[in-house]
């Protein structure tokens, strides 16, 4: 990548020549920003006491003991670690060099250190608590961003995630109370979301009707059509109607059984194993068969991908609807996974961190997965600083995943580029 | 689409081809959509209803009985919702009989208000979604002004409204200023900033000092001075306030100047081809980040005439009452005219207004409204597939079957 950069700036106008320069330039200056805000919360701010890690539950087969770090002095390296880590950052920008990835990662977890140690002053934080209530308020945002990754790859903008989920939510919380059958609750999620799909797919491809404008009226359409029912149909008869069974949670044997990961990735429900196949089968399938080759030429250039023989309309509608299904076993999290029975709006825009998700991990399936699970972090450690006295209003933690979603797409983490012909309609001439 | 049709002098804007590529069947098809959702509608409250259900049972032994309940049950529902949108028949004073008008159209104030935005922002080319986020701002910029500062009464109300307009400019202006700048596609930062705001009123609602009331503990603002408040329009018997006329004045002057202004000419350049409008020599960024900003201004209006007319007595966060979706639907109805969304924004009021009468009097919760609308909107998107169900003969000069919409985003 560097190499190329150079490449480049040897003979290039001024005008690319000054975007080049910023681009190399506006990760250190983010890490400089980072740094000062590091110093400012750990060293100026100080917090007294001691932090606490706890890794192990007491009943745990093998027991790592806690981890306790004085929360003031602990801050001070930190913060000395940023500078040193922002000023290697500005070293590599000099040298025209684009800052490293293991920089980036090393500067985010040392940030990540230093703030946990910050918030927790005189509390324990339950670390394994923390991840495990990350995946479980991931799980539906990577479904989502799995539907979301494979419909725009094939060129459909799907807004209509939260739709889906709703639809996935509403349908197999109905289906699995009335026959008391979690598969088919499943398999009804699958369905929903479908149907949901069928129209997005049915207007945008065959009316040439605006995806966006589809997608945000099809939530509407799904959000009015479920509140009705609820009120309608399960309210009234909820013993019945909306009483579903729960997936219970199966521990894999001997993988459970490692400290932290085991009980965080191991000892989850089958929706949850159904999500870690998901995002194999679809980034392989994406990248390494002749199914995602076509659905990524129908995305990126339609017109080629018609000159040679393949089916424009019918790939994108038939992807569109397999996104749709995907993301409604996400919405079968919402009742199945978790809570069990359905209440109004109960996805609360939870599809569009999805959609966030997507464009976050740049319409790659195991990126816009990162992404996810960092949105369920950002949500999960508000929720843990909250029990344990956050320092930081718990606003401003709800508000981050959207606030760095902004920061990405203005291209200042990464730039993120969209498939070529997504949100285009082909028009067969 | 560069044929002969794009040097016809008399047209006036791309949506007016839009029309004659329909043959002036544009206004069958938006009526037809509307009857279509309503079918949509009464099945559905049929459907549901539980003495339909009940007679369906018996139904090959005496069928009669199921359409005589499926008629009574949908009769009902849509005499309510005539009953309390436009005229209350059944009434014995002229007070309330023409009440329900008058409340049809307070709550088409904010939908018209927000519905020019988001449609002054799609003939640009751009997908306003903030609504939500934008309105919150303009709420809060708006109260803020309202009962912190004790100033005249006409001047009271004009400097929060200017305040509060400001406020969704500014809120806006982010995601305009950014796809300019940076490229950053404006539906996932208004989306985004719905969010950043709602968070950011909602803990300044709930932090003394800032938008709480003070010896509150709820997380509620104060009420606006009596100067800030929109007047009532019709005396006290009515909730009509002059919100309606405010927002009569801002359609106006989006059709000005959309239709009469070089700014307006060159915002649907920018919509219609931005490649072209480059050439031609206008500053695409320009207008991205300009047309955001008057959108988010018109949003806030919205905004503003929820705090300053419907609840003065102070706001949560939900003073939105998700207008900021609503608008989008009333400006696809409306087709992005100023005058069309001043209608769509009355048609849907009457739905709003109507559903709580629905509600409240057949049991039918209001949620069927967002079914019809959202119906709607999608039979009107889609021609074709009206014409379809209603067997409608295709116009000759629709080669393509696009919408005017799906060029914009086509062009961008």
């Amino acid at each position: 990548m560097s190499a190329v950069t150079d490449d480049i700036a040897t003979d290039a106008t001024p005008a690319l020549r000054r975007a080049i320069e910023w681009k190399t330039w506006k990760a250190p200056i983010i890490l400089g920003v980072f740094a000062v805000l590091g110093i400012v919360l750990f060293v100026l701010l100080p917090r007294e006491g001691a932090s606490t890690f706890r890794f192990s539950n007491t009943g745990d087969a093998i027991r790592l003991p806690n981890l306790t770090l004085p929360t003031h002095g602990t801050g001070i390296v930190v913060a000395v670690l940023l500078v040193l880590l922002a000023i290697g950052g500005f070293m590599l920008a000099r040298a025209s060099r684009a800052a490293k990835l293991w920089l980036m990662i090393a500067f985010a977890f040392a940030f990540m250190v230093g703030f946990l140690t910050w918030a927790a002053a005189g509390h324990t934080i339950p670390f394994t608590g923390l991840l495990l209530g990350t995946v479980s308020l991931s799980v539906p945002l990577i479904f989502g961003a799995l539907g979301g990754v494979i419909s725009e790859r094939g060129g459909v903008v799907n807004v209509a995630i939260e739709g889906q989920f709703l639809a996935g939510a509403f349908v197999s919380a109905l289906v699995a109370s009335a026959t008391n059958s979690l598969v088919l609750g499943l398999v009804a999620a699958l369905v929903a979301g479908m149907l949901v799909s069928f129209v997005l797919a049915a207007f945008s491809i065959t009316y040439f009707v605006d995806q966006v404008i589809v997608g945000v009226v099809l939530n509407v359409l799904v959000t009015g059509l479920t509140s009705f029912l609820y009120s309608e149909v399960l309210a009234p008869s909820a013993t019945v109607l909306n009483y579903p069974p729960r997936f219970p949670r199966l521990a894999i044997p001997g993988l459970s059984d490692i400290p932290i990961i085991g009980p965080v990735l191991f000892d989850q429900t089958v929706i949850v194993y159904l999500m870690y196949v998901a995002v194999a089968a679809v980034y392989f399938g994406l990248f390494h068969t002749r199914w995602g080759l076509r659905l990524r030429s129908v995305g990126e250039h339609p017109q080629a991908a018609d000159t040679v023989g393949i089916n424009v309309a019918a790939t994108r509608f038939w992807n569109v609807s397999l996104a749709g299904a995907i993301a409604g076993l996400g919405g079968a999290y919402f009742t199945l996974g978790s809570v069990g029975a359905f209440t109004k709006e109960m996805t609360a825009g939870q599809g569009f961190i999805a959609l966030a998700a997507v464009i976050f991990g740049r319409w790659d399936p195991i990126r816009a997965t990162l992404a996810a699970l960092l949105f369920g972090f950002a949500t999960n450690l508000q929720n843990v600083l909250g029990i344990i006295g956050s320092p930081v209003p718990s606003e401003f933690m709800l508000m981050l995943p959207y606030v760095v979603t902004i920061f990405a797409v203005a291209g200042l983490v990464g730039h993120s580029r969209a498939p070529a012909a997504d949100g285009k309609p082909y028009i067969k001439s | 689409m560069s044929d002969e049709k794009e040097i016809d002098p008399r047209r006036d804007d791309r949506f007016s081809e839009a029309l004659r590529q329909i043959m002036g069947g544009s206004f069958m098809i938006s009526i037809l959509a509307v009857v279509l959702a309503l079918i949509a509608g009464a099945f559905l409250i049929a459907i549901t209803d539980p003495t339909v259900q009940k007679t369906a049972g018996y139904f090959f032994s005496r069928p009669t009985d199921m359409f005589q309940a499926i008629w009574n049950v949908v009769s009902g529902a849509y005499t309510s919702l005539f009953q309390g949108s436009i005229f209350n028949f059944q009434s014995t004073s002229a007070v309330r009989a023409i009440r329900p008008i008058t409340e049809t159209l307070n709550f088409a104030t904010p939908l018209i208000a927000g519905g020019l935005g988001v449609g002054l922002a799609f003939r640009v080319g751009m997908f306003n979604i903030g609504g939500q986020g934008q309105m919150l701002i303009a709420a809060a910029c708006a109260g803020w002004v309202g009962w912190s500062f004790p100033l005249p009464a006409g001047l009271h109300i004009l400097v929060a409204l200017i305040a509060g307009m400001a406020g969704g400019a500014v809120w806006a202006g982010i995601a305009g200023f950014l796809k300019a700048r940076t490229g950053a596609h404006e539906v996932i930062v208004t989306i985004m900033l719905n969010y950043v705001a709602l968070y950011l009123i909602s803990y300044l609602l709930r932090t003394p000092g800032a938008l709480q009331e003070q010896g509150s503990n709820n997380p509620k603002s104060p009420a606006v001075l009596p100067t800030a408040v929109f007047p009532h329009l019709l005396g006290a018997q009515f909730n009509l306030n002059i919100g309606i006329l405010i927002v009569l004045v801002a359609t106006i002057v989006v059709w000005w100047l959309m239709s009469r202004s070089s700014l307006g000419f060159r915002f649907r350049a920018v919509g219609e081809n931005p490649n072209a409008a480059r050439v031609a020599g206008i500053s695409v960024k320009n207008m991205y980040t300009y047309s955001m900003l008057i959108a988010g201004a018109l949003v806030g209006l919205a905004g503003v005439s929820q705090v300053l007319g419907t609840s003065p007595e102070g706001f949560g966060s939900g003073i939105d009452a998700g207008i900021g979706f609503d608008a989008i639907t009333v400006a696809l109805l409306g087709r992005s005219k100023p005058w069309g969304i001043f209608v769509a924004g009355i048609l849907f009021g009457a739905f709003k207004a109507g559903g709580f009468s629905m509600q409240a009097a057949n049991d039918i919760p209001i949620d069927i409204v967002l079914v019809v609308q959202s119906l709607i909107v999608l039979f009107i998107a889609a021609p074709p597939l009206v014409r379809a169900i209603f067997r409608l003969p295709t116009p000759g000069v629709a080669r393509r079957k696009r919408t005017s919409l799906t060029r914009e985003v086509a062009a961008k």
